[in-house]
């Protein structure tokens, strides 16, 4: 990697884990409040940002700023990403963190961050070695670089559409259940 | 100029501010590198890394290992995702530093001892380990950056992901509660 290309990753990952800690989500008990129903910051967070880069990424190719099939879509392994989602899941609840924010829970002095990503790299460890034994389930159903629209055979633009109206009515639901809370 | 007093904690974000300006850095990652965010593929080039200095040969043997690190620990610093983690370790403690949120703390509910907190927050993390690697992605890497370009896996990702905790919370309510 040339200085530059590192300084980009720096000055991305610092804006990442900033705004991540600005949402509260470097607090395990703040990420266990969506699990409970009591806190869905994660949703908010999580969604709002989807929407954003979404929208973002959508218009920007539009007005041909930038060239949206030069941006890196992750291949669809069907059983893979739904089973391998569901043990992530697993873990999620368990640990009361993910990867991503247990960097930053750790770098703002939570040991349990730590402690999670000491568990994170001993899962790793524990799949590699035993990686000939998944080998087969790892590769199979692949579907290739398929999108959501691709999927539902309807233009980008409407797959878009889409998920803005499912995230906003995601948002209205648990604005409501949060407003149910607290008037108890 | 005094900083805030850490005794002086400041609230967290608006949730959906807090959104919009991770969405921005995502869109960022997009336009000027091409992909987008990640955090568990990190992990894996440390664990690969950390494998071929101890045992290169086995290491090498193996195709999970050697995907991520096929000239040996040299190779961790040519790692994109290793540097933005370096820059989230910056960034997190940086916010937290100005908002008087840097705690030394263990974060658990009443119930559970910080010996159970951290044991059930390692294995957490080594069960995500392995969901991590079977999906190709965490949350970071698939359910922020893949649902953003709309990926069907990373949608199977985020539905598998979220369904599964939810139905196992009740196994950990009394970690919070």
């Amino acid at each position: 990697m040339t200085g530059s290309e590192i300084a980009i990753a720096l000055v991305i990952g610092v804006g990442f884990g900033f705004f991540l800690e600005q949402g509260g989500m470097g607090s395990a008990r703040k990420l266990a409040g969506q699990f409970y129903l009591t806190d869905f910051a994660v949703l908010k967070v999580m969604f709002s940002a989807i929407l954003t880069a979404m929208l973002g990424l959508f218009w920007l190719g539009r007005l041909g700023l930038v060239d949206v099939g030069r941006v890196f879509v992750p291949e669809t392994y069907l059983w893979p990403h739904l089973i391998g989602g569901a043990v992530f899941g697993l873990g999620f609840v368990m640990g009361g963190l993910c990867p991503g924010t247990s960097c930053v829970a750790a770098s703002t002095g939570r040991l349990d961050g730590v402690a999670l990503m000491l568990g994170m790299g001993a899962g790793i460890v524990v799949f590699n070695e035993g990686f000939a034994r998944v080998a087969s389930f790892y590769d199979s159903s692949p579907l290739g670089t398929v999108t959501l629209g691709d999927l539902a055979g309807v233009s980008p633009g409407l797959a878009v559409l889409a998920v803005v109206v499912a995230a906003l009515g995601a948002f209205r639901l648990a604005e409501a259940i949060e407003r149910r809370r607290a008037a108890r | 100029m005094t900083g805030p007093s850490p005794r002086q904690e400041r609230p967290y974000l608006d949730p959906y501010l807090a959104g919009i300006g991770l969405g921005l850095v995502l869109l960022a990652a997009f336009v000027f590198v091409g992909r987008g965010l990640g955090a568990s593929g990190a992990f894996a080039s440390v664990v690969a890394s950390g494998a071929s200095l101890v045992a290169p040969e086995h290491a090498a043997s193996i195709p999970a290992y050697a995907a991520y690190a096929p000239e040996g620990p040299r190779s961790l610093f040519d790692e994109w995702l290793v540097w933005e983690m370096i820059g989230v370790f910056a960034g997190g403690a940086l916010s937290a530093w100005l908002a008087g949120r840097f705690r030394r703390t263990i974060e658990r509910g009443p119930r559970v001892t910080d010996r159970a907190r951290l044991a059930l927050a390692f294995g957490g993390g080594a069960i995500m380990g392995v969901g991590a690697k079977l999906a190709r992605g965490c949350t970071s890497g698939q359910a922020l950056s893949g649902g953003a370009v709309l990926s069907v896996g990373s949608w199977l990702f985020i539905v598998g992901a979220f369904g599964a905790a939810y139905l196992a919370a009740p196994l950990f309510r009394r970690e919070w509660t």
